[in-house]
């Protein structure tokens, strides 16, 4: 449908010159913010794989030492198993969950979205304490482990599918949210069966959301090294080598080599995206039906009770944590006090780490948002020809592989150089904010294109033909079709920035530590019960921003969407 | 009456300009959260226009910052970090030279060997074994007294110890080892102590929050470590073990490159004076300065005896070696356990 619309639109589009140099204009803009935030830093940092400690240039003396480092290709195989395991079982999880959300009459819709993120609603140092806790030697359900440790492969895997759930279900519950009921009525009206449809109809209309979920999932399990660091114990993935190099050897070009190596997942989830985007077409057209479920027990029961389950266990891991934050000091003196939370006896910042916190991840919220989401649309919408087009969507896949640890330390490199003129930034709360934005970039990259994609272009054509200016069609079509997807990214950003560690931990300055940063330096004290009472203040302030959202939702609904009943 | 109003405002407008004149030092750290306070007062008290700001992190993290920002570096000075850590950097020309108002009365294995010193230490944490009784009783293990009786094959898979390529507690440890047995010696007892050791961890300070939490029996670490574990009621003991323990020094530098060059060098003066030493006494048993008695309990009285005799800038320049051999040894082992 997409082949076919296009040239047609534009050999009709009357404004089609004043449109075209508005969106070629954004790629530009789009360009120059990517570069700067992205391209350049990393190049900074990535240079420095080539040279030695004093700046030398080496060639590729730095590899050849790394690729005879005996336990490289350990490290390699076991991320690539741990995050391939993950990724089995989250896809289908996410799927079945995504799909109970959007296409069942199941009750408690809404509660079931709101715990479906619990997971990136506190930093990863919560489920971490909470399998401790659960699955440790001391812990309360050791028989579960059948004599196995949870410091190895299994702890992290566990770990992984808790932490990865929430960002493969957004994907999937927008890939699902949209779908045309034309089909579905043909489908049934020609008898086809209703294993039949779903393998026709409901999947291949989301196969570009299960290809972009696979690949952010696979990526984040790859590239995090905060559960593995926690909870690995010895069993070494390339993201704790990148930790060993940097922070244990203070060896940034080593570093910058593994920190490559990384990227080679990224490159592969470019020309995976570019070959779904292929197969992939409009499903909303302009002449579409919103597909409505009707209440059907065998669909609904099953997946009631599917999501239930996933949710108490869900919840179960936090409320853990929450006792354990309530708690003197796990698992010796279990008797229950609130002095956990009085965080300036702990930790000099206190609660100011809160307020900071706060204010970082509203400010990455709204201008991710708006730079995000502006930047999809014109590379979805705009001209196909323009020269930007394949580096920024390159650009936009990068930050999901590069792990926070290295876009920290590239970003002290860029922006800390005595010839930046951005060097003002520097230490302050922007460099923080613009870090977030373009750390979480993909994954809301990915959720705004999914979105948009299912909107048929026929929207702009029309408007193209009645001589509506293009951001006059995004302003009354787009946006309020997509504001669902667009409140689901601002969350996103915002609890993210609230979690964040990884990167920031080499970014914040004396005026500037955020609460996510309390909770590792807290736990790193000893301080286990004050770290997790940290956390579940991160977890309370991110599960307010959600339930926002989620009324916010419910009465905008009924204005912008009242076509979709 | 012109008089008084003069000094009224002179009165009024007094600590405005004070408040002025201050200048503001950005000091990088690894100390603990609960020295920073007492540290920030006790120097700002001492040097009226002077205001500190921390920004405090574990040794790894802060090192890797100070060398990233090595180009234009952001912190004044580094107050509370690593001897290791500063070596390094001195050897990368980042360290401002400069002697401390009677620094030379600091122990001669305590300070830069350099003219001008490039650090001056504060004072010394030791490796040492955090002991969990309850699990001990639990579990039947001895309580161990020296490194060589952690080699009792009861203790299999019971001990747990930083990586020292993750963290710079893990290096302190083994490098001890290798000042007290030699490096063939040391070698020989980690190969066998390899066999007890149920994990190698990535943070320095995990191995004694495991222990204290029961995860683990035993966990190598520090000492300073355990303090804020007892007191929130964990059953552990800190064990110094009397066959020879390495040491670390938490030293002193001034950053080359520093905005604020005056008043950094009068702070520097400030970490090495008896004031100071009293400060660091209070958590420390082990101090630079000479002649200071330390205020902090739980120490035995022949303390300094059991440190291992260091040659610090010996083993810091044997550091990558070191750990690339101890790389190949154990980390490319599976966990088998």
């Amino acid at each position: 449908m997409t082949k076919f619309a296009l040239p047609f639109q534009d050999s009709v589009r009357p404004k089609a010159s004043a449109d075209e140099t508005a969106l070629r204009m954004i790629h530009i803009l789009g360009f120059l913010f990517l570069a700067v935030a992205l391209a350049l830093p990393l190049g900074s940092l990535l240079l420095r794989a080539f040279e030695d400690q004093h700046g030398a240039f080496v060639g590729l003396h730095n590899f050849a030492i790394y690729v005879t480092t005996p336990s490289l290709i350990r490290s390699a195989w076991n991320s690539i198993w741990t995050a391939a395991l993950t990724t089995l079982v989250v896809i289908p999880l996410a799927f079945a969950y995504a799909y109970g959300l959007t296409r069942s009459c199941m009750p408690g819709k809404w509660f079931f979205r709101a715990v479906m993120l619990l997971p990136i609603f506190a930093p990863s140092l919560l489920p971490a304490l909470s399998l401790i806790y659960l699955f440790g030697n001391q812990g309360m359900l050791p028989w579960m482990m059948d004599g196995g440790s949870i410091y190895g492969p299994w702890g992290i895997i566990g770990a992984q599918i808790f932490y990865c759930f929430p960002a493969a279900t957004i994907i999937l519950s927008v890939a699902l949210s949209t779908a045309d009921g034309r089909l579905y009525e043909a489908a049934e009206a020609l008898k086809a069966s209703r294993f039949r449809i779903f393998f026709t109809v409901t999947l291949p209309g989301a196969m570009y959301g299960l290809v972009s979920a696979a690949v952010v999932v696979f990526t984040l399990v790859v590239t995090d090294f905060g559960i593995p660091k926690v909870i690995g114990g010895q069993f070494n993935v390339l993201a704790t080598d990148v930790y060993k190099q940097v922070v244990g050897r203070q060896d940034l070009n080593m570093g910058a080599v593994v920190g490559l190596v990384l990227l080679i997942p990224a490159i592969l989830a470019f020309l995976l995206d570019r070959w779904a985007l292929g197969k992939k077409s409009a499903t909303l057209s302009g002449r579409a039906v919103p597909y409505r479920p009707k209440p059907r027990a065998v669909r609904d029961r099953p997946a009631f009770l599917l999501c239930l389950a996933i949710a108490l266990a869900l919840t179960g891991i936090v409320a853990v944590a929450v006792w354990g934050s309530l708690i003197r000091f796990w698992p010796y003196n279990l008797s229950l006090t609130l002095d956990n939370y009085d965080f300036a006896r702990f930790d000099a910042a206190g609660w100011q780490a809160v307020w900071l916190s706060i204010k970082l991840s509203l400010l990455t919220a709204i201008f991710g948002t708006a730079i995000i989401f502006i930047l999809a649309y014109s590379l979805e919408r705009g001209p196909r020809n323009g020269v930007f087009l394949a580096p920024l969507r390159f650009l936009a896949t990068i930050p999901l592989a590069v792990p926070g640890l290295v876009l920290g330390l590239a970003y002290i490199i860029f922006f800390n150089a005595t010839n930046n003129p951005l060097e003002i930034i520097y230490g302050t709360l922007a460099i923080l904010v613009l870090n977030s934005v373009v750390h979480f970039y993909t994954v809301c990259h990915l959720t705004a294109v999914t979105a948009i994609r299912q909107l048929d272009p026929e929207f702009e054509a029309v408007s193209a033909s009645l001589h509506v200016p293009v951001w006059r069609t995004f302003c009354r079509v787009t946006l309020p079709i997509c504001l669902p997807a667009i409140l689901e990214i601002a969350v996103f950003l915002f609890v993210s920035a609230m979690t964040t560690v990884s990167a920031v931990i080499f970014l914040y300055g004396p005026d500037t530590k955020p609460a996510s940063v309390s909770v590792v330096h807290m736990d790193e004290a000893g301080q286990a019960s004050a770290a997790a009472a940290m956390a579940c203040v991160i977890l309370a302030i991110s599960l307010s921003a959600k339930l926002l959202q989620l009324s916010v939702n419910g009465v905008l609904g009924r204005f912008t969407s009242a076509w979709r009943r | 009456m012109r008089f008084f109003l003069l000094a009224l405002a002179f009165l009024g407008l007094a600590p405005m300009a004070e408040a002025q004149q201050r200048t503001r030092l950005t000091v990088y750290t690894a100390l603990e959260n609960e020295q920073l306070q007492p540290f920030k007062q006790a120097a700002e008290a001492a040097l009226r226009d002077i205001e500190i700001a921390w920004v405090r992190d574990s040794t790894g993290v802060i090192t890797a910052r100070l060398i990233a920002e090595k180009a234009n570096p952001r912190a004044d000075l580094v107050w509370g970090l690593s001897v290791f850590s500063l070596l390094q950097m001195e050897a990368q020309d980042m360290l401002e030279p400069y002697t401390p108002r009677g620094a030379e009365a600091l122990r001669p294995n305590m300070r830069s060997a350099r003219s001008p010193m490039t650090w001056t230490g504060m004072d010394a944490f030791v490796s040492a074994i955090c002991f969990n009784t309850v699990v001990a009783q639990q579990r039947n293990l001895p309580r161990p007294s020296t490194w060589q009786d952690l080699l009792d094959p009861r203790f299999r898979g019971q001990i747990v110890m930083p990586n020292p390529n993750s963290s710079g507690t893990g290096f302190l440890t083994i490098s001890g080892w290798i000042a007290n047995m030699g490096e063939q010696g040391a070698w020989a007892f980690m190969d066998r102590l390899h066999e007890n050791i149920q994990q190698y961890t990535h943070s320095g300070s995990a191995p004694c929050n495991n222990a204290a939490r029961g995860e683990f029996g035993v966990g190598l670490s520090f000492d300073m470590r355990s303090v804020t574990l007892k007191n929130q009621g964990a059953p552990i003991d800190i064990i110094v073990p009397t066959d020879g323990v390495g040491f670390d020094l938490e030293a002193t530098a001034i950053m080359r490159g520093t905005r604020n060059l005056e008043a950094a060098k009068r702070l520097a003066d400030f970490t090495v004076s008896r004031t100071a030493a009293e400060l660091y006494g209070r958590f420390y048993a082990m101090l630079a300065l000479p002649g200071v008695e330390p205020t902090v309990r739980g120490y035995p009285a022949e303390f300094a005896q059991r440190l291992v005799n260091a040659n610090f800038a010996e083993i810091a320049a044997a550091r990558e070696r070191l750990l690339a051999e101890w790389q190949r040894r154990y980390d490319g082992k599976s966990a088998s356990r």
